[in-house]
């Protein structure tokens, strides 16, 4: 089985198959960005995008993404290390204090702002709402969200 | 990095968003072996035997640890020595812990763990703290020889004379709950000895790196030497950190050495509400004595602090909330009596607020009703009655050190939210639609850092290389709120250097002497004060070196823009070249300062003294509806104004204050830790509800910068100022809304019933 990872493909052993992605990413892959913070699917601290919709993996196997394209934060800046515009934004409004949810909470943005370009504050608000932070009081990561849209309405 | 003129700048963001950033769950180590703790299912009992064997046998299984393999000593504390690392004489709260199980994957620790047994004889639990403090009561700790930890008192002025002063007294009892910090990084830890001297390195996510070095130390009956604890980043904190995540890296410890190999220790959710402490819920009594001009006379007030299981540092806690038992208002006679009391249920320690969120829920709803009373509005209430430049607080303490900005920040929150035309809008529990709007207002003055809680310093070191490049270090622990960052900025703005030169060396204990804890809001305060003496300390250095070169004397060299300065005709050398040349002479551009805070004064018996170096000011207010058919509050708006001293980093100083304000949001509306029978029922996330981004209200934050003399940068503090507010100015908002008043939390509105005649008092 395959998975495509990052735009890389990788072949699963079957002997992962039944193990949780959330796990085989992060040890497996060391791709560590995803954080396992509840393993009840109630945080969003795990979220990765599989076909640029949002899922939660702590709660989801191997198998479960067969021949699926899958996006982790490690995937989201260019190959040279600039940082995407979303990232950027993030970056420049404060909207990282103990970044324990940045990673997942980046990605629910991005595949918001893949679907909603031009989105009022509480739209964005709104698409957030699944994602914990407790440090941050989401403001700031709102700012970033709102600030980083022009770049998605130039795309395609 | 990203650029410092970038609106916001942290020397952690772009490994953070980029998800490179390792927190301990994220380290690898080679030949790691997965530890899970054991829980005995029981609340009180005395324990007769921990039977282990089933565990022990289960394939993939190391060993399985109980309080006879703790070599050192097996009960730690801060204050009282009455916490365990594994339970040995009892089971006082349904999170200790009896055994830890070490195997080769964290599936079989964790399926093991739960064959563990504990044989024990039950006792009747204490669950209710007034009911503890009965003499009857079954004592939590016997050698203790009562429930009660501690007792605080306020005793200024004669409180009978106070209310003979009065026209009316009024008198209500108030209740908080238990609520948990909610780090989104569970407690985890990963101890590895060290191949070449026998040392073990703790790698954890704690936010007293001295503190748990010395728990594990003494757990492991070694020096302090042979322990390094070494920062890593970590997933929040907000004082839960403390104690209990020390534990969790000395029961790690400890199986690393007995083992040899590298142990890991990853909390899962549910571990971790169970175990770790809590905020204490309290139980006040509160009677204010009441002019009709509206001058309060007199406060009488009786807390009431449920500490659970163990001591931690409910004494610390419920001092603050003594000392601060009149929010920031003027008291002439007042006696205060607190007591912390052991029960059996969950800890309660520090948590961002450390006692004052308990108690500003209880004095802002106090002044409103006073102020009802009294015919007057809340603000103009408080304005006569509020501590201005060169007051005295209730223990005494003339505030003449620092710019007193309580009516400053009070006057900013009005003005931006309009307070005054809005109050006029409030329904009162009358409206024309199912939303009942409402506007409430919440204000508090705070002792900075420690006080009379604690020893006070912070050390700083400021290593300039031979190229130009500094490595700082300080002993404050970078929590999550950036404060790595924030002692960058200052040790650049004070060297005159480009941002770029410094790193800020990755924290060790073994590197730089124990600082304390990063509690109590001290961080910027303390360390900053650190790294500005430490810089000042290098520029004389340096000055001494090129004052010749430079033509002048060396108290006349100047440092701006990477340049080192004579006098005004221009001489200059560049700051790295300087460096060069220092390395040449063989003269160390390496300082080491040490910052302490000014002295306080205590008197235990009086209650009375400076109880803190210096205060900070705040005030938040906000706008919300109320659903009258549900009950449903929808905050729409909120304001805080702060006087932060000075903000180094002011986008981050934002950040910190729109977290305290959501965080107290959650306090008012949502948060509680339940239990049954003292087993806890909210065990993760789904049952436990913190703050959602759709629960916030949009937020505005106004700094107000009144630079502190005692402190060498002039900031002060804002990490717990930011949490003690929003929770009573929105039970005051909904006071307006509805006409109703709450004195317990979590406020929990049903459908409202029919508008009365006027209600003023709690209900
Ligand atoms: S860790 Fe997956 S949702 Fe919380
Ligand atoms: S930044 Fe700490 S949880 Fe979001």
């Amino acid at each position: 089985m395959k998975l495509f990872v990052n735009g890389k493909e990788i072949e699963v052993p079957a002997a992962a198959m039944e193990k949780r992605i959330v796990e085989f990413l992060r040890e497996d892959l060391d791709l560590t960005g995803a954080k396992n913070a509840c393993d009840i699917g109630a945080c969003g601290a795990c979220t990765i995008l599989v076909n640029d919709e949002p899922s939660r993996i702590c709660i989801k196997l191997v198998k479960d993404f067969a021949g699926q394209r899958i996006l982790t934060i490690e995937g989201m800046a260019a190959p040279d290390g600039t940082l995407h515009p979303l990232q950027q934004a993030f970056v420049d409004c404060g909207a990282i204090q103990c970044g324990y949810c940045t990673p997942g909470m980046v990605l629910t943005a991005h595949a918001f702002l893949l679907k909603h370009p031009r989105p009022t504050r509480g739209e964005i608000r709104a698409a957030i709402f699944k994602n914990l932070c407790r440090c941050t009081g989401y403001q700031q990561i709102i700012d970033a969200v709102e600030q980083a849209a022009p770049h998605y309405q130039n795309r395609k | 990095m990203s650029k410092p003129e970038a609106k916001c700048w942290r020397n952690d963001a772009h490994a953070k968003v980029t998800g490179r950033a390792k927190f301990t769950d994220d380290l690898k180590f080679v030949n790691v072996l997965h530890a899970a703790p054991a829980y005995s299912g029981l609340v009180h009992a005395r324990i007769l035997s921990i039977d282990t064997g089933a565990a022990e046998k289960v394939p993939g299984v190391v060993r399985v640890l109980t309080a006879k393999d703790v070599p050192g000593v097996n009960r730690f504390g801060q204050i009282i020595r009455d916490m365990r690392i594994f339970a040995d004489d009892k089971i006082r709260y349904d999170g200790d812990v009896v055994a830890m199980v070490i195997a080769e994957t964290r599936e079989i620790a964790i399926q093991a763990a739960l064959l563990v047994r504990t044989n024990a004889e039950p006792l009747p639990a204490v669950l209710d703290p007034e009911a503890a403090m009965l003499p009857e009561a079954p004592l939590v700790h016997e050698n203790h020889g009562s429930n009660i930890v501690n007792t605080h008192v306020v005793r200024r002025g004669d409180v009978a004379e106070g209310f003979k002063q009065a026209d009316f007294i009024l008198e209500e009892k108030f209740q908080t709950q238990t609520i948990e910090h909610a780090y989104m990084e569970t407690e985890a830890a990963i101890c590895v000895p060290r191949s070449t001297d026998g040392v073990i390195e703790v790698y954890g996510s704690m936010q007293h790196p001295f503190s748990t070095r010395r728990f594990v130390a003494a757990c492991l009956g070694v020096t302090l030497a042979e322990i390094e604890v070494i920062g890593t980043p970590m997933g929040g904190g907000f004082g839960g950190k403390d104690d209990t995540a020390a534990i969790v890296c000395a029961r790690t410890a400890l199986a690393a050495k007995l083992l040899g190999r590298p142990v890991k220790l990853v909390y899962r959710r549910e571990w971790s509400m169970r175990e770790s402490y809590k905020r204490h819920p309290y139980r006040v009594h509160y009677k204010m004595g009441v002019t009709n001009a509206g001058r309060i006379t007199a406060v009488q007030c009786r807390i009431v602090a449920d500490g659970g299981a163990y001591c931690s540092v409910t004494p610390w806690v419920t001092w603050r909330s003594t000392v601060q038992c009149c929010g920031p208002y003027v008291v002439e006679h007042v006696q205060c009596d607190t007591f912390g009391v052991y029960t059996n249920n969950v800890v309660a320690g520090a948590m961002r607020g450390f006692g004052s969120p308990q108690m500003n829920f209880v004095i802002e709803q106090m002044v409103e009703v006073a102020a009802q009373r009294a015919g007057l509005s809340g603000i103009e209430f408080r304005r006569r009655n509020l501590v201005r430049q060169g007051s005295v607080t209730i223990t005494g303490q003339k505030l003449d050190g620092h710019t007193v900005a309580m009516e400053q920040v009070l006057n900013a929150v009005l003005k931006e939210i309009d307070y005054e035309t809005k109050l006029k809008r409030c329904a009162h529990g009358r409206g024309e639609t199912d939303e009942l709007y409402g506007i409430g207002l919440a204000m508090s003055y705070r002792g900075v850092s420690l006080g009379a809680e604690g020893v006070d310093f912070c050390a700083a070191i400021i290593n300039a290389q031979a190229d130009g490049s500094i490595l700082l270090e300080t002993g404050i622990h970078e929590n999550g709120q950036g404060s790595d960052s924030a002692m960058s900025l200052i040790c650049a703005a004070e060297l005159g250097v480009d941002l770029n030169r410094i790193r800020y060396r990755r924290a060790s204990t073994s590197n730089i002497p124990d600082s304390g804890t990063t509690v109590a809001s001290r961080g910027t305060i303390m360390g900053g004060g650190a790294v500005t003496l430490a810089a000042r300390e290098l520029k004389a250095k340096i000055a001494a070196a090129f004052c010749k070169q430079l033509g002048c004397a060396a108290d006349e060299v100047r440092f701006k823009d990477d340049f080192i300065w004579g006098r005004a005709d221009g001489a200059r050398i560049a700051f790295g070249d300087a460096m060069r040349q220092m390395w040449q002479l063989q003269q160390f551009p390496f300082t080491f300062a040490t910052f302490r805070a000014p002295r306080v004064s205590w008197d235990e018996h009086t209650g009375q003294g400076d109880a803190y170096f210096t205060w900070v000011y705040g005030c938040q207010a906000v706008e919300l509806t109320v659903n009258k058919k549900t009950g449903k509050v929808k905050l729409l708006n909120a304001v805080a104004a702060h006087d932060v001293g000075r903000a180094v980093n002011p986008e981050m100083v934002r950040g910190q204050i729109y977290g305290g304000m959501a965080m107290s949001a959650g306090y008012a509306l949502h948060e509680e830790v339940k239990a049954t029978a003292g087993k806890m029922t909210t065990l993760n996330l789904n049952t436990y509800r913190i703050p959602r981004s759709t629960d916030v209200p949009k937020m505005k934050v106004i700094l107000v910068e009144n630079p502190d003399p005692v402190s060498p940068t002039g900031a002060k503090s804002i990490g717990e100022p930011a949490n003690e507010l929003l929770a009573p100015a929105i039970a005051n908002a909904i006071f307006h809304a509805t006409g109703r008043r709450h004195c317990s939390l979590p406020i929990r509105l049903g459908a409202l019933p029919e508008p009365t005649a006027c209600a003023e008092g709690c209900q």
